[in-house]
């Protein structure tokens, strides 16, 4: 049974200012989520209160709940849009399972996370009311549909007067009910005042003084209010960052770390949820003398990104799964040409246009395999939003090292996922050295490969006496097309040579738990947060169970087959479709398994299992602990 | 080459004469009597006689017959994937502005599969000579009908003769804004299409040059009658155009066309009972993509300064 505080209402008989002091929750954690119309700006209130609980001292993970349209019928199901904040005293690597608290401008967007099932049983709900009497008619009606949809729940809904509390301060409440749940945060979280308005101010510094005034004095009315009438507090307990933080998504990390790589050049073309790495990059890139080339679709994108890269310059593409399917051919012409290229793919919901704004892992196969013919290119995730950083430096180097086209494994739960991790400190020597405009010497071929490695030495445009034609055709070491069978046959032999040599220098990926067990969870990318803390919750429990994150997937790193032979049963966790066992007509034989259990089962022989959803989210880890029991025979997950 | 090195080092400078025969690479397997064999003489004699620096050019192509071209010429080349051949000259182009590029198209290329590159690189005007080497067909894949074939033309995809009126690829270029160098001329007119091209190549944009191309296998009769009648022929002749003796001789309609007139070019580029030649736009105050999106090269060490200041804006 839900129950109501009306707070918001003296002549209800319940107001908390009547019980004294406040009550002080202390909690290891909290997740809040604030959850608005579509444009009410639920989620740059989100990421300054995530801002501030990082830089004082909390472990933060933040994460956008985005509609797929920018403007969606407002009060409705599908228009819920803001963020979830979950905050720990220690480090927080992933989202987490069930809200604690939730802040809704209206029930509709509460009913949307309600029926995700996004809200823990004993969750506070601060709830915008003004909603209860409205003037129109069939808004009250919803209001009473709603509330009779969540008296089933165990919430304790708390009705605040946001917008007749606002309307004080501005005249259009819909811009600023923000800042005036901000300040409610403040006060329930002890969150630093001063800091958090040099945040606003900050969010804001492209606004007029006035705007960000009467934000400040919204975020001040929002705190006295909670202040006044708010009978909770949490408190999370902060430790100062013992070292220098830096708080971002992951595509911003991506942008930063193409800086830092001494990348020249973005080709792209817009599509969710890439598309942020280059709005950011647009911004930054040029102060860097990097252009980034908004092309006119994605093939032509790729396409300049090669013939950028070709012409000597270190230059990087960013898209998604649709775009990935239109680049096809074209990455086909950098692994034939052997030209450096890095391919950026923050994967969503597919197939076809799918879910555009949520995340997955299903273009590992793509990656992989995606390209007719045979081929090798070299597949990396980074498992954070620090790793999405240092990932590009990396991936560039390898890129130029091995003249192969390198893709970057991102997704949308790193796109939006906001996170503060130790300040990287950058090095000259990460910065793409130029090429060699020396005249070539003397019998240098434009693939002159070395026979044990496949490797060879580019020569880029400019340099005299090595006017070549670089060519998609089968050719010989002195790119003359050439169709015979020996030396397509080398070809093909010196570019799969480069990952075989390429894997020598890749170490086994570290176990997180014990180095033998019952079950072994295998996963890569963006889920590695929750898996470890998932396995973390089972070993306590006292399960045999450990995981490993790979973070190369094309090279698979070293020592898999080893490592899985000291545990009972491996299994992969992925966001990728798989058939359940229990599926009408499939067979052992016929199911189709998640995308990296189908790679390590094809190239180990190892019989390893999968648990997969696609349910467009992030995973929980209470849902991966669920699924650990069952493999394990205790749970009754299916 | 006024422009400076965007990579900070380039190639020691030369100011050797280069004799034509260093323009020459591989030898063309093009068939007997194609066009294209006439067009890589008419590049090879420009190349010459502008100079241009073979270690500083990149003839950057698609795929089909033309396509070829790169390997026959003694430059960079960059044969890459068909209809892409602009997008990838726009890569090299934008990130290397001193490069002196070239892209090399077919009809199918540059019309039908890379109709959309086409559009969008008349409008990015980034300086380089983009060539269409139009002979109405697809020939490499044997004898399909491609955008610019004839109505009526028979070919393996349409036995009974193309179903629809051909493209005019002259209108379409015409009605993109942006477009700041169109022409066309004729293999069979070598002189023309020696001075056409060496137009092209002294514009400073995107120069897009329309070559009629004979293709003696599947369209031989196509052109027939251009070739055997001059009086099919309209020279457009302008000081500002292409001045070609030559040619003026041999074929008597002339059209004195300014080249800056749009609207005439527009007029002047609708399919009539005239095969018309010469410069139809020519508009050298259109700024290139790459100078406008020139910037700086910054080294090593001034890239990380810049990071660093990027990293305190998300300090907490």
């Amino acid at each position: 049974m839900t129950s109501i505080t009306e707070a918001s209402r003296p002549d209800a008989g319940n107001d908390p200012r009547a019980t004294g002091t406040p009550r002080s929750m202390k909690t290891p954690e909290h997740v809040v989520e604030i959850v608005s119309d579509s444009g009410e700006g639920a989620q740059k209130c989100g990421q300054i209160f995530g801002a501030v609980s990082a830089m004082m001292g909390n472990g933060v993970w933040t994460v956008e709940i985005i509609p797929a349209e920018i403007q969606p019928p407002p009060r409705s199901i599908g228009s819920a849009s803001g963020n979830r904040v979950r905050i720990g005293a220690g480090p927080v690597t992933n989202w987490g399972d069930r809200a604690n608290l939730v802040v809704a401008f209206n029930e509709q967007a509460l009913l949307a996370r309600h029926r995700l099932d996004a809200i823990a049983d004993d969750a506070i709900v601060l709830l915008e009311e003004m909603w209860a009497d409205h003037d129109d008619e069939s808004i009250r009606a919803e209001w009473s549909a709603a509330m009779e949809e969540l008296s089933a729940a165990t919430y304790r809904i708390v009705r605040v007067p946001m917008e007749e509390r606002c309307l004080t301060v501005v005249d259009d409440a819909r811009k600023g009910k923000n800042m005036f749940v901000l300040g409610m945060l403040a006060t329930i979280y002890a969150r630093d005042a001063e800091r958090t308005k040099d945040r606003i101010d900050q969010a804001l510094h492209k606004k007029s003084d006035d705007v960000r005034r009467s934000n400040r004095a919204l975020f001040d009315l929002g705190a006295a209010w909670a202040e006044e009438h708010l009978d909770f507090r949490v408190d999370v307990p902060t430790a100062p960052n013992d070292r220098p933080m830096v708080v971002m998504n992951g595509n911003q990390a991506l942008g930063m770390g193409a800086i830092a790589s001494g990348m020249d050049f973005l080709a792209m073309y817009p599509i969710t949820p890439a598309t942020s790495v280059s709005h950011y990059l647009a911004e930054a890139f040029p102060r860097v003398g990097g252009i980034v080339h908004q092309a006119e679709d994605e093939i032509a994108a790729v396409v300049a990104a090669i013939g950028a890269s070709y012409a000597g310059k270190t230059a990087f593409t960013v898209t998604s799964g649709p775009g990935l399917a239109l680049k096809t051919e074209a990455l086909g012409l950098a692994v034939m040409t052997e030209t450096p290229l890095v391919v950026i793919d923050v994967q969503r919901g597919g197939p076809s246009t799918g879910l555009p704004t949520k995340v997955e892992q299903s273009d590992l196969l793509a990656a992989l395999f995606g390209q007719p013919g045979d081929t090798p290119k070299i597949v990396l995730a980074p498992a954070t939003i620090e790793e999405c950083f240092h990932c590009v430096v990396t991936a560039r180097q390898i890129a130029e090292a091995f003249r192969t086209v390198v893709f970057v494994l991102s997704d949308a739960n790193l796109a939006t996922g906001v996170q503060p991790f130790p300040r990287p400190t950058p090095d000259p020597r990460w910065v793409a050295t130029l090429p060699d405009q020396r005249p070539v010497e003397e019998g240098a071929k434009p693939y002159g490969w070395d026979e044990r490695t496949g490797l060879s030495r580019r020569i880029v445009p400019g340099r005299p006496g090595g006017a070549y034609t670089t060519t998609g055709l089968a050719h010989d070491d002195e790119s003359k097309i050439d169709y015979s069978p020996a030396v397509n046959e080398k070809g093909c032999r010196m570019r799969s040579r480069k990952l075989a040599v390429f894997q020598q220098t890749l170490n086994p990926p570290p176990i997180h738990g014990d180095d033998e067990g019952d079950l072994l969870v295998v996963g890569w990318g963006s889920t590695k947060g929750a898996i470890e803390e998932a396995v973390d919750r089972a070993r306590a429990d006292g399960r045999r169970v450990s995981s490993t994150h790979l973070t190369f997937l094309s090279p698979l790193e070293p020592g898999l087959k080893e490592m899985f032979a000291r545990f009972e049963k491996v299994m992969t966790v992925e966001i990728n479709y798989s058939d359940r066992r229990a599926d009408p007509f499939v067979t052992e034989e016929n199911r189709r398994r998640g995308q990296l259990c189908w790679l390590l089962r094809a190239q180990l022989l190892v019989d390893v299992d999968c648990w997969t959803r696609v349910h467009g989210q992030p995973l929980a880890p209470g849902r991966i602990v669920e699924a650990i029991e069952d493999r394990l025979g205790i749970g009754a997950e299916s | 080459m006024s422009d400076p090195c965007s990579l900070l080092t380039c190639g020691e400078a030369t100011d050797r004469q280069v004799a034509l025969e260093e323009y020459t690479g591989g030898l063309p397997r093009w068939c007997p009597g194609c066009g294209d064999h006439a067009i890589l003489s008419g590049v090879q004699r420009m190349l010459e006689s502008e100079q241009v620096v073979p270690e500083r050019t990149v003839f950057v192509s698609g795929i089909g017959c033309s396509s070829r071209f790169p390997h026959y010429v003694k430059t960079y080349g960059f044969h890459g994937i068909h209809g892409r051949a602009l997008p990838l000259a726009t890569g090299i182009k934008l990130s290397r502005p001193e490069l002196d590029v070239f892209a090399v198209m077919g009809d199918g290329d540059c019309c039908s599969i890379g109709a959309g590159h086409w559009i969008h690189a008349l409008r990015y005007n980034v300086d380089m000579v983009a060539l269409l080497l139009d002979n109405n067909i697809y020939g490499l894949t044997k004898n399909q009908s491609s955008p610019t074939t004839p109505q009526g033309h028979p070919s393996n995809t349409a036995p009974d003769g193309a179903w629809l009126p051909a493209l005019n690829p002259l209108t379409v270029t015409l009605g993109v804004t942006n477009a700041s160098f169109v022409a066309q001329t004729a293999d069979w007119a070598p002189s023309h299409l020696y001075e056409t091209l060496r137009a092209a190549h002294r514009h400073r944009g995107f120069s897009f040059v329309r070559i009629l191309q004979r293709c003696p296998v599947f369209t031989p009769g196509i052109f027939m009658e251009a070739v055997r009648k001059p009086e099919r022929i309209e020279l457009l002749v302008h000081d500002d155009g292409v001045r070609d003796e030559a040619a003026e001789e041999l074929y008597e309609h002339h059209v004195a066309h300014d080249p800056s007139d749009l609207n005439e070019a527009r007029r002047l580029a609708e399919t009539s009972e005239h095969i018309r030649l010469g410069v139809f736009h020519r508009d050298p105050s259109r700024p290139t993509y790459e100078t406008t999106r020139r910037l700086p090269v910054f080294t090593a060490e001034e890239r990380i300064a810049v990071l660093t200041r990027e990293l305190d804006r998300h300090a907490v």
